[in-house]
């Protein structure tokens, strides 16, 4: 149990830096959520918490102490890796035991420790087995056991749902969760699932590109992106997005297709008469045959996924692509006009230079 | 589900194993079942005549010491050089896996002695260790090392051993290098984050997952020395001083091709046969089962 602090870490392989200046405050018993598409630099900042990588410039402080210059042993942490990295030769059991016996523990703590893990993971009938016996989620299980019965201060997930399938990730991430909620061992998670991610993190760190484009929790991250990467990252169907201008005065948007959209209050007197970036995410647009501010939209490509149905198509005389989520199963005709109306207090207006939130 | 291909062409089947059916008749079977013949027989000394004699030449072996000592010798000399072989090799290896920079001239430099044949192997061993011209004796003997392999039984085996090793070493590094780097490399790191230190990493970790390139190499190190190295045998001591380096392969040469005992010969032949056959029923048996973990 500790927290941790990230200060403005950054890390370079050779001349290029990967990591540019990253901070974060982990609260002890939190669980954060570090989030990104491949390539982001996720992974290694994770590594470089861990004591994988070596840290360019910055500090990681664990319980107090910077960590910097110490070896992975002796940080107090446990990982688990994306591919369990479970020892091939050795059964659950002394998988388990394993860091204990490097930390010359006594033998019969040792089997305490294990055997309470097993339960607590439900292992117990398969300690005597190989990795290689075991099923996905059974070893997935075991990487976890192999940390918790270390009692470290840290927890350090890579990716660790990745290999498994759709239905094994949503019970393991169930799991997860609540072995953290037992537990509460404060932990750094990094995944590039959206899902995950909002579902286990208390807060998330989104990363775009070797920065943090946002940190905040879920629904801060999912109800005010801070810039157009995060408001398209996060979401699934991602965010629309168009062009639009600021009416004179600031009061109102102008749509493709000469639609006009007021601004409910919130006034944009600074942006009159320019050009901006519109978001609207696929979920919070609907049928509305006759409201006073529809918008026509041209019917592309319909996914019916049973529960909803997602159309694919565009709005206005440019083309410009959107898809819509609605409810329930609807058939749409290809090339048929439908009207939709846009819930105006969930509006993202970004700017189209910095690609920042703009409010 | 397997996949066959399924040859609709009754002779060309034949015709493509037959390079192979040719090669092994000749150069393998042939000769073989000639020393198997040879064994049960004895020839006169002008080697005009031979008899039917059973098992005589096989009971004549293990009659007298000087068979059981050349076994000896030959033990001794195996163990040896497919110990130093391996382990040098898996020291270089285990550095060079370390190693980033120029690791490819590095790798390419420390295959180069596999191509060196034996013989010329054993004539550079020998001249570096020459009593009289060797840089090498000159440097002990000014450390105060007496070193004359010619006279000295166990110096003339120490030399032996390094010139056959030294061969091998490159080949067994090869191997090591290959398995070593075949290991995720998040096995060492979670080992690391467990608490493990280099060495303990190694010894709980890398080498457990080494031993099926371990088994492998130490039963082809063993078939090495039992059975190529009679060049280095042969440039260097011809098997002495006082038999101190008579392994059984070149017994075998000296028995047959000096001595002109053709039968005895051949017997022996046939011993080092089964051996060989032993030592590989036991790698094919154990490769496919135990070491895979």
């Amino acid at each position: 149990m500790a927290d941790v602090s990230i200060r403005n870490v950054t890390k370079q392989f050779g001349k290029s830096e990967v990591i540019h200046g990253i901070s974060c405050d982990i609260r002890d018993g939190e669980f954060i959520v570090i989030l990104g598409p491949s390539g982001c630099g996720k992974s290694t900042l994770l590594r470089m918490i861990a004591g994988l990588e070596q840290i360019s410039s910055g500090e990681v402080v664990i319980d107090g102490r910077v960590v910097n210059r110490l070896e992975p042993a002796e940080r107090d942490i446990a990982m688990v890796f994306q591919n369990y990295a479970l020892y091939p030769h050795m059964t659950v059991y002394r998988n388990m035991a394993y860091g204990l016996k490097m930390r010359r523990m006594p033998k019969d703590e040792i089997d305490q420790r294990v055997r309470n893990a097993a339960r607590i993971l439900e292992l117990s009938a398969l300690l005597d087995r190989k990795p290689r016996q075991l099923s996905g989620g059974q070893r997935q299980r075991v990487a976890m056991g192999r940390c918790i019965v270390r009692e470290p201060k840290v927890f350090l997930f890579d990716e660790p749902l990745s290999n498994l399938d759709a239905k094994l990730r949503v019970q393991m991430r169930l799991e997860i969760r609540k072995l953290h909620e037992d537990l509460k061992i404060t932990s750094v998670y990094v995944t590039h699932d959206q899902v995950e991610a909002m579902t286990l993190g208390d807060r998330l760190v989104v990363m775009d590109n070797g920065y943090a484009a946002q940190t905040g929790s879920p629904l801060e991250v999912y109800e005010r992106p801070a810039n157009m990467f995060v408001a398209g990252f996060i979401g699934s169907p991602a965010m629309n997005f168009m062009e639009v201008t600021v009416q004179e005065g600031g009061q109102a948007l102008k749509l493709p297709g000469d639609i006009q959209i007021p601004l409910n209050g919130s006034a944009l007197p600074g942006w009159a008469g320019k050009k901006a970036i519109l978001g609207i995410r696929p979920e919070h647009m609907e049928l509305d045959s006759k409201g006073p501010r529809t918008i026509l939209f041209t019917v592309g490509q319909v996914e019916l996924l049973g529960a909803d149905t997602l159309v694919h198509g565009h709005i206005g005389a440019g083309q410009v692509p959107m898809t819509v989520r609605l409810p329930d199963v609807h058939r749409f005709e290809k090339h048929a006009t439908i009207r939709l109306s846009i819930s105006q207090e969930k509006l993202h207006l970004f700017d189209p230079e910095t690609k920042k939130r703009i409010v | 589900m397997e996949k066959r291909v399924v040859f609709k062409n009754r002779v060309l089947p034949y015709i493509l194993v037959a390079p192979q059916i040719v090669v092994t008749v000749l150069f393998f079977i042939w000769p073989a079942s000639q020393a198997l013949v040879q064994s049960f027989l004895q020839e006169d000394a002008f080697g005009t005549a031979s008899a039917f004699v059973w098992f005589d030449n096989f009971a004549d072996l293990f009659a007298g010491a000087e068979y059981l000592d050349s076994f000896r010798v030959t033990l001794t000399f195996s163990s040896a050089v497919a110990g130093a072989a391996l382990s040098v090799a898996l020291l270089l290896a285990v550095m060079a896996d370390r190693a980033l920079r120029s690791a490819t001239v590095y790798k390419t430099l420390i295959i180069w002695p596999y191509a060196v044949a034996p013989v010329v192997a054993g004539v550079l061993w020998f001249f570096l260790f020459n009593p009289t011209v060797g840089m090498l004796a000159f440097f002990m003997k000014k450390a105060g090392l007496d070193w004359n392999h010619t006279l000295n039984g166990t110096q003339a085996m120490t030399l032996v051993i390094i010139a056959a090793a030294w061969r091998e070493i490159s080949y067994n590094f090869l191997f090591f290098l290959a398995g070593l780097q075949a290991i995720p490399h998040s096995f060492i790191e979670a080992a690391a984050i467990d608490g493990a230190g280099p060495w303990r990493r190694f010894w709980t970790i890398v080498f457990p997952l080494l031993s099926p390139t371990m088994f492998f190499l130490i039963v082809v190190n063993i078939v090495y020395a039992f059975f190529d190295t009679f060049g280095v045998i042969h440039a260097i001591t011809r098997g002495g001083p006082n038999y101190a380096t008579n392994i059984l392969v070149y017994k075998v040469f000296n028995d047959g091709f000096i001595n002109l005992d053709l039968g005895g010969s051949a017997a022996q032949s046939v011993m080092l046969m089964i051996v060989v056959i032993t030592l590989t029923v036991v790698q094919f048996r154990f490769i496919e089962r135990k070491v895979h973990y």
